[in-house]
């Protein structure tokens, strides 16, 4: 169990430090350095920088140094949890950011935790009943999942929100709620908002996962072990629940790991369509800007999140198979 | 005294792998209509040009927002297909033109009309149209899925657009295909650390999010960028992402074939590892991937959707699924004029269609996997 | 000798198809056979003759597209409390009782029929408390004497185990501890060795022949080793695709087998007595498929002493229940 715990342990961390990597190309991408980009943007509102400002500035940020100094050089200020100034806001990134990494998370949670409500109890009697009416409805609803992208799921429902119920069926809390401190009440209008994002976001996952619990099961159920355990006398269901079941959770739990990364994914576009004061609106703001230190922090502290999120469904898998558990592999 | 083999059974005993995946294939209704519903969409994308009917670049401010019209097939005469002309009427309030469709004025319908210019296969310059209007003013036109705000034909924008969204699939998937085989076949080869090692990297790959990465990797193209060099940068980037599935089948197929008694056999004879590889094994396996580029295509396609969507994919004056959907953002002009939403459809049928040909290319491929 | 022990179960012209879009087939073409406390019944026969389906059916386990077509299945036949096993809903709780509580079923993988999922305890103490009314405790502890019944050593830390954690043979003994959780009547253990070394097969099958004595159950062993039949078995029923074409006490059987399938299984053993360099006795041309059933008896196309004209138009008479004798025209003919 400890070789397995310290393998994801340490692939997480080396993806951490890939992410940092690539983010820190795509700062570096757009022409010109970030000190031009706030010479150009204090010259169009008028101020401007003496050229000894300009290399003092260049010396601070490692400007003139190589580039995988500069990389050290930034890493080792994020470490720190300093990462610099949004030249757009003219505000530490922190502030920018504010709270919606969190509602980013938060919304990307709900939605895994929709897919799993969702998915695995008609997955299971999907297979169980195969061929039923009930089989078909799931299998629909996965289409659905499968066919329209998540985007535009969300475009449709706005649209037909607001044409036939006459509201605007965006953002993740009321107008009065919106700019409030964190409160009790804030917290319960988020709930109250979550919902329709969060199914959203989850429609496509929940497809996928259903058709691999559905498929897995139907596996599992020809094994030998189910007609043993039939055979020594104990009700359908019992038999159902606890062995099939339980040996197609370890594919499930397999593949929500790399579902986390797809629902922040989505989420991104999903926020920009409903409105969302997530980090999506943000991020593209920041990128057709080229404020690049808001831009890249959001993308690293993104990825960094992401990667816990899919280590937590990694350790889970853990819990799911004694074999890992005992044994390191399956 | 033993039974004799019919002639069916000898068929079969006799048949190729491709034969046989093909035989099941054939069976299944949904995945045999889906491959056809996927040729006729590939049929649009050489014919792009002929089977639009408008310019789809040009546009015309009169006509903005006109709601889809229907070709009426007759009249009092008979058959006689056509549509109604356009006409300004002078709003009393704002004394603004409106343009309407006016009945009393009917533009005949006809086949292979002449139209706008345009290269046939990219090489023969024509003018020539499968259908449109005859006579009428610079104003009509056929509107089959209405127009946008800037007067351009839907219809015909939503022709062209398939042709850039599926191409863009094709060649990121090609891309993808070549990153996936190389690094999956060297993976399942080769096994031991170097597997472990293009395992993990693929791991990594998988746990980053792809969209932030694309936005940014995306807002980074220069704006000075041709369409054409931004066309090949995002195929680039989509499938560098994309790759891992591909991979992923390619090396399970290649450590199952590795211990399959033919291919020790062809060892044991002194076969060199390419010739094995291309003689011995790809046939094997060729279904696979087959079924794999098959569902790997509707994510590349939706990814360069969603890309332009935002519009950090492809740039106007580019037609693309994404560009049109990009129209329909606003929920107040979209429930002015819901037929910008019809870039909609053609992107749900071809994922849908894609999707089940890849499930019966897979089952066809390998039943029992 | 049959006679005197009570009969515990009987299976009547049981007849079993596969109903599939290709096709129906017969894989059990009326199978009777007899069950009696304290002897044990082996069932022998090459793969695919459908042993191991009879035991199926018996418990109503049979899959789809598997459907009983005909014939009777009677538990505790001729007394008070006699069932008919294939009248019940098979999933229905009236089955559910006899499964585990007065049949008992081995089975012939011990590393597939047991979840990994679940500790060796759990599985077993699950079976226990099916049929009686124990608490967790009790259970723990019934599992723990079965455990050591079975020949476990260190049972009561060897509950917790899970079954990956154990051998081959440590596997098949919990599987037979599984089945005798309820304290059953009947075992049927299908092919309980096959999977198992040389070694380990002789421990179990003596642990079963102790078992099926001091408790007086009936066995019903299946296997395709002649070897363990003559190890093992009272008597001898030898199925030939999806029949029962030979019936006989296994001193006899061996002595004198009457149809030519078995005299053919029999020749075919190795055997130490056996002349240097000879070649193995094989049984000629290979057993058809169930969906290729040969006209008349199974068995002509590979009989050595077939009658021409007969054996591939009529089909031999079925042979009575709990009768001696095999069903095959030569065979009756030399009777």
């Amino acid at each position: 169990m400890l070789i397995y715990v310290a393998r994801r342990l340490a692939l997480a961390l080396v993806t951490c430090v890939a992410i940092s990597v690539l983010t820190f190309i795509i700062i570096r991408l757009p022409p010109g350095d970030f000190v031009d980009a706030y010479i150009a943007n204090l010259a169009a509102s008028g101020s401007s920088v003496s050229e000894e400002q300009a290399a003092a500035m260049r010396r601070e940020y490692g400007l003139d140094r190589p580039v995988p100094i500069q990389y050290a050089l930034w890493m080792a200020r994020v470490v720190h949890g300093d990462f610099g100034v949004s030249m757009m806001w003219r505000r530490p990134v922190t502030e920018v950011i504010g709270d919606r990494l969190w509602l980013t998370m938060a919304v990307s949670i709900a939605a895994l935790f929709l897919t799993w409500i969702i998915a695995l109890p008609i997955g299971v009697y999907s297979a169980a009943r195969q061929y039923s009416i009930g089989d078909y409805v799931a299998t629909t609803l996965g289409f659905i999942g499968l066919a329209v992208p998540n985007f535009l799921l969300a475009l449709i429902l706005m649209y037909l929100g607001f044409r036939y119920l006459g509201l605007s069926v965006g953002g993740l809390f009321s107008p009065d709620q919106a700019q409030a401190p964190w409160t009790w009440a804030k917290f319960w209008d988020l709930m109250v908002h979550l919902p329709l994002p969060a199914c959203v976001l989850a429609l496509a996952g929940t497809a996928q996962l259903i058709r691999i619990m559905r498929a897995n099961l139907l596996d599992e159920l020809r094994k030998p072990y189910v007609v043993t355990a039939r055979a020594k006398g104990i009700g359908e269901t019992r038999v159902l629940v606890k062995y099939p079941v339980r040996a197609a959770l370890n594919p499930f739990v397999s593949s929500s790991a790399y579902l986390f990364p797809y629902l922040v994914s989505g989420s991104i576009v999903v926020s920009l369509v409903l409105g969302l004061p997530t980090v999506g609106p943000l991020l593209l703001q920041a990128l057709v800007a080229q404020d690049m230190f808001l831009a890249g922090t959001i993308v690293l502290l993104l990825g960094v999140l992401t990667v816990l999120g899919t280590l937590i469904s990694d350790l889970m898998l853990m819990w799911v198979e004694p074999r890992i558990r005992l044994q390191g592999r399956a | 005294m033993s039974i004799a083999a019919t002639s069916t059974e000898e068929r079969f005993a006799q048949a190729t792998q491709l034969q046989l995946t093909w035989w099941r294939f054939r069976r299944h209704k949904l995945a045999v209509a889906s491959l056809i519903v996927v040729g006729l969409f590939y049929l649009v994308v050489v014919f792009a040009d002929f089977l639009a009917v408008a310019d789809p670049h040009a546009t015309d401010a009169r006509r903005s927002f006109i709601p889809p019209q229907g070709i009426s097939l007759f009249d009092e005469n008979g058959w006689n297909p056509h549509v109604s002309g356009l006409k300004g009427v002078r709003n009393p309030k704002t004394f603004k033109l409106a343009y309407t469709p006016d009945p009393s004025r009917k533009l005949p319908v006809r086949l292979f009309v002449h139209g706008y210019s345009y290269n046939l296969f990219g090489f023969i310059p024509t003018d020539r149209h499968l259908f449109g209007i005859e006579g009428g003013d610079a104003v009509d036109g056929v509107f089959l899925l209405g127009t946008d705000q800037l007067g351009r034909d839907l219809f015909s924008r939503l022709i062209v657009a398939t042709r850039i969204s599926l191409s863009i699939g094709l060649a990121g998937v090609a891309l993808s295909l070549v990153l996936g085989i190389l690094l999956g076949g060297i993976s399942g080869l080769y096994g031991g650390t170097i597997d472990n090692l293009i395992q993990r990297l693929i791991e990594l790959v998988r746990s980053i999010p792809t969209i932030p990465l694309w936005m940014g990797l995306a807002a980074a193209l220069p704006n000075t960028w041709s369409v054409t060099q931004i066309y090949f940068a995002i195929t680039l980037i989509i499938s560098l992402v994309s790759w891992t599935e591909l991979a992923r089948v390619v090396r399970g197929r290649f450590l199952a074939l590795r211990e399959e008694d033919f291919v020790i056999a062809a060892e044991l004879a002194g076969a060199s590892q390419i010739r094995i590889i291309l003689r011995h094994m790809l046939p094997s396996f060729a279904s696979h991937v087959i079924a794999a580029v098959s569902l790997a295509l509707p994510v590349m396609i939706v990814s360069e959707t969603s890309l332009s969507f935002l519009g950090l994919g492809l740039r106007p004056p580019a037609i693309s699924w994404g560009i049109l959907l990009q129209d329909a953002q606003n929920v107040q002009v979209l429930a002015g004029a819901p037929w910008l939403l019809s870039a909609a459809i053609p992107v749900i049928l071809v994922i849908l269609a894609f999707n089940f040909l890849g499930d019966g290319l897979r089952d066809a491929a390998d039943p029992y996997g | 000798m049959a006679e005197a022990a009570r009969r515990v179960l009987s299976v009547r012209d049981l007849i079993v198809d596969f109903v599939q879009d290709t096709g129906t087939t017969r894989a059990l073409d009326g199978v009777s056979l007899d069950l009696h406390a304290g002897r044990v019944l082996g069932v022998v026969g090459e793969s695919g003759c459908g042993k191991s389906l009879t035991a199926r059916a018996i418990l109503r386990l049979v899959d789809r597209p598997g459907r009983i077509v005909s014939g009777e299945v009677l538990l505790d036949p001729g007394a008070p409390q006699q069932q008919a096993l294939t009248a019940l809903d098979p999933a229905g709780d009236a089955i559910r009782k006899v499964r585990g509580g007065k049949i008992g079923l081995i089975f012939q993988e011990p590393m597939s029929a047991l979840s990994m999922h679940y500790t060796v305890g759990n599985q077993i103490m699950e079976a226990v408390r099916a049929h009686s009314g124990l608490g967790k405790a009790a259970a723990r502890q019934r599992a723990i004497e079965l455990l050591g019944e079975v020949g476990i050593p260190r049972p009561e830390t060897r509950i917790d185990a899970y079954p990956f954690q154990l051998s081959g043979g440590l596997r098949q003994r919990v599987g037979i501890a599984l089945a005798l959780a309820a304290d059953p009547e009947i075992l049927i253990a299908d092919e309980p060795t096959t999977a198992l070394d040389v070694t380990t097969q002789a421990q179990i099958l003596a642990l079963l022949r102790r078992l099926q004595q001091t408790k007086g159950m009936a066995l019903m062993l299946i296997t395709h080793d002649m070897g363990v039949i003559a190890q093992m078995a009272d008597d001898v029923a030898v199925m030939y695709l999806g029949k029962v074409v030979e019936f006989a006490p296994v001193r006899q059987l061996f002595a004198a087998p009457r149809h030519p399938y078995t005299r053919a299984l029999l020749r075919s053993v190795p055997s130490m007595k056996a002349v240097p360099r000879e070649r193995l006795a094989t049984i000629g041309g290979a057993v058809p498929h169930p969906e290729a059933r040969p006209s008349g008896c199974a068995f002509h196309p590979r009989c050595p002493e077939v009658i021409a004209g007969r054996c591939s138009t009529e089909v031999p008479p079925a042979l009575p229940p709990d009768g001696e004798g095999a069903s095959c025209f030569h065979a009756m003919a030399h009777a």
